[in-house]
């Protein structure tokens, strides 16, 4: 968000200039790739141990907190979520599916949300752990170059006129309103709030449950993993955290979409983005 | 909201779907080609390499309290191996039974299960965690591995420690179960010979008479009915190769540290 460039736009309202530098951009892709693929091998490697538990080992006085199975009835399998003491039938998604050729899959989650498709979890695990380096890699940089080239005090960090129209920003938000004009600019506080917690506190999170399931990493420092309640807290933990990822990006693409698609693809592609010049009082898109 | 934009939403939410399915059917395409699992499989490599650099070769796995232990030891994968040889010596509660330590050390060695009793011992209460997520927390007694490999001696050219065990893996009895480790896991202070579980004898389920705990790897590392070891330079003449009968057979990964 700098380098304002004149608008090449014919109609003088709007004005074309550099929203997104290059490295992050590339940055911002390879998170969509990565993230997808990681999300999906991920639920390939869970189908492997459909259960989720709380504290050091499955195998305690504490029955599971999460299961998804399938159970044998007289008309077929079902396919049930068990979550906190509630059974709910979820049959045809989870527990039991249909895989392509239209044979039932009895694994957790549906072969349309794993990678890969048909059950393996040897080469999800090999997806999972490649796409899971390159997550890291790309995140230190984004971090390192964020930090010293700017992006992340002068457009991420919130200003004080941002921290006292929190509360407008959310009931904009609420109402589908977005910035126009000027205000567009640059990230509104609602999205620099998100985007922090998702930098700062999300993936790393992810990140450090995820390292918590390793043996090797867990011996660095024996006991470290306690403070996540357990291995197998961290692993329920790691679950609970990717679905709150996926919250965040089916947000993010809404907002994406209902403030300008075509606009957002592009700024996040070439970098060029489309702002009004004249601010619109009613500041709606829709 | 006007009709247009129903039509567009209608539109975008499709491509939205269309990038999933795309995504989806690219991935399970590169998935069957060799070049490209070859791709992943670099990862094992970065984290095999980054691991070894950066966690200290003397961290310890974490020591866990009696509170702790699991009410029962789960018995995964075999249970009892289908094997005539290993039924007899079970009769006979392995009096028969004796460690066999070969390959590139100077003195090749038998070992009985009252021999290995007889040598100094480690107690450890240990995770164990399955690739496949679940965890089970035991205590274990045994003899560190470091101690049969000074009774040994091996070479210099002993870079890997192969475990072959009884268990056949194929239904017509063939491919007995096999695995290995490097030679920094084979010293490390908890990669002990275990004969003992919870202050009893191991039972067959868990891997009697004798398991091996590698405690910084996963489950499918720890061999149970041990009857070999080999030290061996390379893991290429290792059945398919690999290192071990999960790697050579379904593709997992030989460094189980994560």
């Amino acid at each position: 968000m700098n380098a304002i460039t004149a608008s090449t736009n014919p109609t003088p309202a709007k004005v074309v200039y550099y929203r997104h530098r290059l490295p992050i951009r590339i940055v911002h892709w390879v998170n969509v790739l990565c993230l997808s693929i990681l999300f999906m091998s991920g639920l390939g490697i869970f189908n492997a141990h459909p259960a989720l538990y709380f504290g050091k080992s499955s195998y305690s006085s504490t029955p599971a907190v999460l299961t998804i199975s399938s159970v044998s009835t007289p008309e077929g399998p079902r396919g049930v979520l068990w979550v906190a003491g509630y059974q709910i039938d979820t049959t045809g998604f989870l527990g039991v599916s249909k895989k392509p050729d239209g044979t039932p899959n009895l694994h957790a989650f549906p072969s349309w949300l794993t990678v890969p498709g048909s059950y393996s979890l040897s080469d999800s695990r090999l997806w999972h752990f490649f796409f899971a380096w390159l997550l890291l890699f790309n995140g230190l940089f984004y971090v390192a170059y964020s930090t010293i080239g700017g992006h992340l005090r002068r457009d991420l960090a919130p200003n004080r006129a941002d921290i006292a129209g929190i509360g407008k920003s959310i009931r904009d938000h609420i109402r589908f309103r977005h910035p126009t004009g000027d205000e567009a600019r640059r990230y509104n506080v609602t999205q620099k709030l998100a985007y922090l917690v998702v930098i700062f506190i999300m993936l790393p999170l992810v990140i450090i449950t995820g390292m918590a399931m390793s043996p090797a990493l867990d011996a660095v420092m024996a006991g470290w993993v306690d403070l996540l309640g357990g291995r197998q807290s961290a692993r329920t933990i790691h679950f609970i955290v990717v679905w709150l990822l996926v919250g965040f990006v089916l947000i993010h693409v809404f907002e994406v979409i209902v403030s300008g698609l075509f606009n957002h693809l592009r700024s996040m592609v070439t970098g060029y983005f489309a702002a009004d010049t004249t601010p619109d009082k009613k500041g709606t898109h829709l | 909201m006007k009709p247009t934009n129903t039509g567009r939403r209608r539109f975008i939410g499709r491509s939205l779907g269309s990038i999933a399915a795309i995504l989806a059917t690219g991935c399970d395409r590169l998935n069957q080609t060799e070049w490209f699992l070859k791709v992943l499989a670099t990862g094992e490599n970065v984290t095999y390499g980054i691991h070894r650099a950066l966690i200290p070769r003397k961290a310890m796995a974490q020591e866990l309290t009696p509170a702790d232990l699991s009410p029962t030891f789960r018995t995964n994968g075999t249970s009892s191996p289908d094997s005539p040889i290993y039924q007899a010596l079970a009769k006979n509660n392995f009096a028969d039974w004796a460690l066999q330590v070969d390959g590139l050390v100077e003195a090749p060695q038998k070992f009985s299960l009252a021999q290995l009793r007889s040598l100094p011992s480690r107690t450890q209460i240990t995770r164990h965690d399955c690739v496949e997520g679940w965890s089970a927390i035991g205590k274990w007694t045994g003899v560190p591995l470091s101690q049969i490999l000074a009774a040994v001696k091996p070479t210099a050219e002993a870079h890997y420690v192969v475990f072959h065990c009884a268990d056949p893996m194929e239904a017509d009895g063939s491919t007995p179960y096999y695995e290995s480790i490097d030679m920094e896991d084979a010293y490390h202070v908890q990669t002990i010979l275990a004969y003992g579980l919870n202050d009893g004898i191991l039972p067959i389920g868990n891997g009697a008479p004798l398991r091996l705990r590698v405690e910084r790897q996963l489950g499918y590392k720890q061999a149970k009915y041990l009857m070999r070891i080999e030290l061996v330079k390379s893991l290429e003449g290792i059945h398919g190769g690999k290192g071990g009968y999960w790697e050579d057979s379904s593709g997992y990964q030989w460094y189980a540290g994560i």
